[in-house]
């Protein structure tokens, strides 16, 4: 490390005519001076101008843009007409930009308000009949813009709440709840299209079936009364839906009415594409989110620069409460003394036998969560299989129903103890930095929570598809929507037990008896993890219960308002630091990853290859639901041979999604090298100003040496407005900015890799 | 803008809309929350800093001051507040603003003598600021210079012994929290 070389330079005590140099060097005035951000910004709208292709004339360019040293000389008189020139050129360019690069360019610049009103009315003197239509027309459109969003206000309905929260708890907490917001969006949109395309065409055109009794059980068991309404697959027809053909049929049998003209919606072919339609655009939507966050969140992943980065970017301006202000200077001053004490500790190297006993202790955990993991998962296993070959021995219904009931329970239980379980034994291990243990905890209940979802998919598609009569099936679809609707509510009533035990009763235990003043740690990871689940048997729901996105949206909804209570009531902030952004995008990749690829490989396993039932849903009668797209495409090439290309199309994309998982893989790159471009961009803008400096320092030793040239006999009269010093000094720092410019462009990039 | 609380003109609000990163509900509320803090008696615009760090979002702030100082445009730079400053501090701590112009005003709040660089004294008074006043918090002389040396050989690329705006920006740009948490939401 180049530890010694720079302590010249720092420990000097510099007279105040170089402190004076100093202040006027480019670099330092970036950030203060206007005609330092002026010129900064002439030089932007320059490149944007050039970008966008109106070229700019060689008048334009001011000859000190060109790197040559021919332009210099007489840096100091022509200080203030440099700025007015400059402060011309930037209205020039302006001028010549489009609007939008215009208005985007004026409110990036950090000047202010009176400042830029002054430029914008330059730039813009008069409206003139086309500049009144994009002047006028943004306001209107503005206008209407601000309309519809004032309707959408519903989703500002929470702006009061989310900021309550994190001006107590902070960005982290925040993202629990802006992460619930999210995926009501998602269900939202889903619930959208499945609704409008099948549940109101269902509902207008009822089927004939027949009515069971309302019991208060089915709320809970999702069976009886809604097996026979639109809220299960096995409701709907799979015949096509006609207008008036119903209505004349049932009433006149001997009318000739056959003439069945305007609408007709055929049912199956309508299921498919909307569950295929509303799972792509989520996908979209999903890896879309996913390789924004990852660009900007893991540029560089290298722990270079931590303690900076504490330093200057871990302050939360959100905060605002005083007792939370307090906390979080707690935080930042313990954090900062850890990776002090982390960075000395970091010269004394372990010895072998301290870590051998580390390794084994990490082996001995792993070994007790994954032994733990497995026993659950055969558990389940053989549990389902058991419930399955009991559940028909009573005669009585309603045991019956409540029988059905207990898987969910158990896994619900596995889900709410297990994790408390790994939390224990991560206590007795010792990582290298907490980030290390939060990634470890989310792996280790990300595992849980996947192969107890993949027992349960098992269960129901290899074991209950396949041989639906064990159970006494008529509609095997039905069932498997009936269990997807019970794990979902026990997961609710679970988490609902877990906030009212686990927060407030622990509070009140912690405080009343323990007599410990710290509430319990509002545990972010695992309430992300717990949505992420819920979200999934959401994802795998939808195909057999069209309307579970509702059901979904209405849990989520309670969830938000009983987690911010609770919260408010029971919780403090999380003490390790939490790097809301990058925790962000591991939550939005494991809902991509695992969560809706997991759902989604499901779901087209089981419309491409499973056999649906032969008497209820939209699909009897055929090989599988696949089918019925493939029927209509091949129909349609028959009747117009022109469009077969749409069946080429349908081949390749439709029947082979792999394809897509490509397309998502290649767009996931491009958006993370789009972030390490940015960072490029910015180091060559740190060299340019670097070369800023050095011109700067060059002129002001050569125009202080041109003063002392032909004054050698003026020395005598004293009246030397140059300090010999000063010339030292630049040229001292002059050979220390050449020297250390080769460094300048190394470091940066060795860090990088 | 006088005394009287009224109401914004609609060209202003669309003005303002165009120049900064504010949406129309925030000018609106930015209004209505200045307009309460202003003097009815007095015959100036300005609002004096002490009425500002009233604030709820600011009361208890560390860098409350330094915010006021950077967002004046009053001669005397006392702090003091117009509308336009009171907008230009909103914008810049808004969910919309850029990366470059939070760093920016990050940069000059932190630049706690006004010289334009980062250097030993304005470190330390920043790690006092985000350490907080009580005993057990703040970092005693040694640990202050070994953390201020390591912040130096970390972020200080060409060994100047400060930290230009360039080399700031640097290290903010690594570290994606920034934007998320320099925000000010009224």
């Amino acid at each position: 490390m180049q530890e010694e070389r720079t302590e010249p330079l720092m420990d000097q005590q510099w007279s105040t005519a170089t402190l004076r140099v100093l202040s006027s060097m480019p670099s330092r005035t970036i950030g203060r001076s206007r005609g330092a951000i002026i010129s900064n910004y002439y030089n932007r709208t320059m490149q944007l101008r050039r970008r966008r292709q109106s070229r700019p004339s060689i008048r334009d360019f001011a000859p000190s843009s060109r790197p040559s040293i021919r332009g210099y000389g007489g840096v100091e008189t022509d200080a203030g007409v440099d700025d007015e020139r400059k402060w011309r050129q930037l209205v020039i360019n302006l001028q010549n930009l489009p609007v939008s690069d215009r208005v985007q360019m004026l409110r990036c610049m950090p000047l202010s308000v009176d400042e830029k009103r002054e430029i914008r009315y330059i730039t813009s003197p008069y409206l003139s009949p086309f500049c009144f239509f994009f002047f006028i027309l943004p306001n209107g459109y503005g206008g209407m813009v601000d309309y519809w969003l004032s309707l959408l206000s519903f989703l500002q309905l929470w702006q009061i709440a989310l900021k309550k929260v994190s001006g107590r708890f902070g960005t982290g907490v925040l993202s629990y709840f802006v992460f619930l917001k999210t995926l009501l969006l998602f269900n939202f949109f889903l619930s959208i299209v499945t609704g409008f395309f099948l549940v109101l065409p269902q509902a207008i055109y009822p089927a004939l079936s027949y009515a069971l009794k309302f019991q208060g059980l089915e709320l809970l068991t999702g069976g009886g009364y809604f097996t026979s309404t639109v809220m299960y697959y096995g409701y709907y027809t799979n015949s096509t839906l006609k207008k008036d053909c119903i209505w004349q049929q049932a009433i006149s049998q001997h009318s000739n009415q056959t003439a069945c003209h305007s609408l007709y919606y055929n049912m199956p072919l309508a299921y498919f594409f909307t569950i295929g339609f509303a799972f792509f655009i989520t996908g979209i939507i999903l890896v879309y989110t996913m390789s924004k966050s990852f660009g900007q969140s893991f540029r560089i992943d290298k722990s270079q620069g931590v303690l900076a980065m504490k330093v200057f970017a871990s302050w939360d301006f959100k905060v605002s409460k005083k007792s939370s202000i307090k906390m979080q200077c707690e935080n930042i001053s313990t954090q900062i003394k850890e990776l002090l004490s982390e960075l000395a500790l970091q010269q004394n190297t372990m010895g072998l036998l301290q870590k051998f006993g580390k390794s084994c202790v990490h082996l001995l955990a792993w070994t007790m969560c994954v032994g733990s993991t497995l026993a659950c998962v055969l558990a389940v296993f053989y549990f389902s299989d058991y419930i399955r070959a009991r559940v028909n021995d009573t005669a009585n219904p309603l045991v019956k129903e409540a029988g059905l009931l207990a898987l969910p329970v158990v896994v619900s239980t596995i889900n709410l103890l297990l994790p408390g379980f790994f939390n224990a034994v991560a206590w007795m291990e010792e990582y290298n930095s907490p980030s290390t243990s939060n990634y470890v905890s989310i792996f280790r209940n990300l595992m849980l929570k996947v192969s107890v979802l993949g027992v349960l998919c098992y269960h129901w598609l290899g074991r209950i598809a396949h041989d639906p009569t064990s159970l006494g099936l008529q509609c095997w679809e039905s069932f498997v929507g009936q269990e997807l609707y019970r794990f979902l509510l026990m997961d609710f009533i679970f988490t609902m037990l877990d906030t009212f035990f686990g927060e407030f009763l622990w509070r009140l235990f912690s405080q009343k008896a323990l007599k410990r003043k710290r509430k319990p740690v509002f545990d972010i990871a695992r309430h992300v993890l717990e949505l992420i689940y819920g979200q999934t048997l959401a994802w795998l729901g939808v195909l057999f219960i069209p309307v579970l996105p509702i059901v979904q949206i209405i849990k989520l909804l309670c969830m938000f308002y009983m987690k911010k209570a609770s919260l408010m009531m029971n919780c403090q902030a999380p003490r390790k630091p939490w790097r809301a952004c990058q925790m962000t995008t591991i939550f939005i990749t494991l809902l991509c990853f695992p969560s809706f690829l997991g759902a989604s490989v499901f779901v087209t396993y089981t419309m491409w290859t499973i056999k649906p039932s032969e008497s209820c849903g939209p699909f009897r009668g055929l090989n599988s639901m696949f089918q019925s797209g493939k029927r209509w495409v091949e129909e349609l090439e028959k009747g117009n041979p022109n469009l077969g290309w749409l069946v080429w199309a349908h081949t390749y994309l439709v029947e082979n999604p792999f394809f897509l998982f490509v397309g998502a893989v290649i767009y996931f790159h491009t958006q993370v090298l789009d972030g390490q471009r940015k960072i490029i961009s910015l180091l060559q803008e740190q060299i340019k100003n670097e070369g800023e400096d050095k011109k700067f320092l060059i002129t002001k030793l050569q125009f202080i040496h041109e003063q002392k040239r032909p004054l050698s006999s003026h020395r005598i009269r004293g009246a030397s407005e140059v300090k010999p010093e000063d010339s030292g000094t630049a040229s001292l720092l002059l050979k220390k900015m050449t020297s250390s410019l080769p460094s300048l462009i190394f470091t940066p990039w060795t860090s990088w890799h | 803008m006088g005394g009287a609380a009224s109401q914004l003109p609609k060209e202003m609000v669309s003005e303002y809309q165009e120049l900064t990163f504010l949406t129309k509900q925030e000018i609106l509320l930015a209004h209505k929350r200045f307009s309460e803090l202003q003097d009815r008696d007095s015959l100036s615009s300005r609002v004096p800093m002490e009425k500002i760090l009233t604030m709820p979002e600011l009361k208890s702030n560390p860098f409350r001051r330094r915010i006021c100082h950077v967002f004046s445009t009053s001669e005397p730079n006392d702090g003091s507040l117009t509308f336009e400053d009171f907008l230009d501090l909103l914008s810049a701590f808004s969910d919309s603003a850029t990366l470059e112009i939070k760093s920016h005003y990050a940069f000059r709040i932190f630049d706690f003598d006004d010289d334009g660089t980062l250097d030993a004294g304005d470190l330390e008074k920043l790690v006092n600021c985000l350490t907080g006043d009580t005993d057990e918090t703040r970092l005693n002389p040694e640990e202050m210079r070994q953390l201020i040396k390591n912040i130096l050989e970390e972020s200080d690329i060409d060994k100047d012994g400060t930290v230009n705006l360039s080399e700031f920006q640097h290290v903010i740009s690594r570290s994606p929290d920034f934007v998320s948490s320099f925000k000010i939401v009224l």
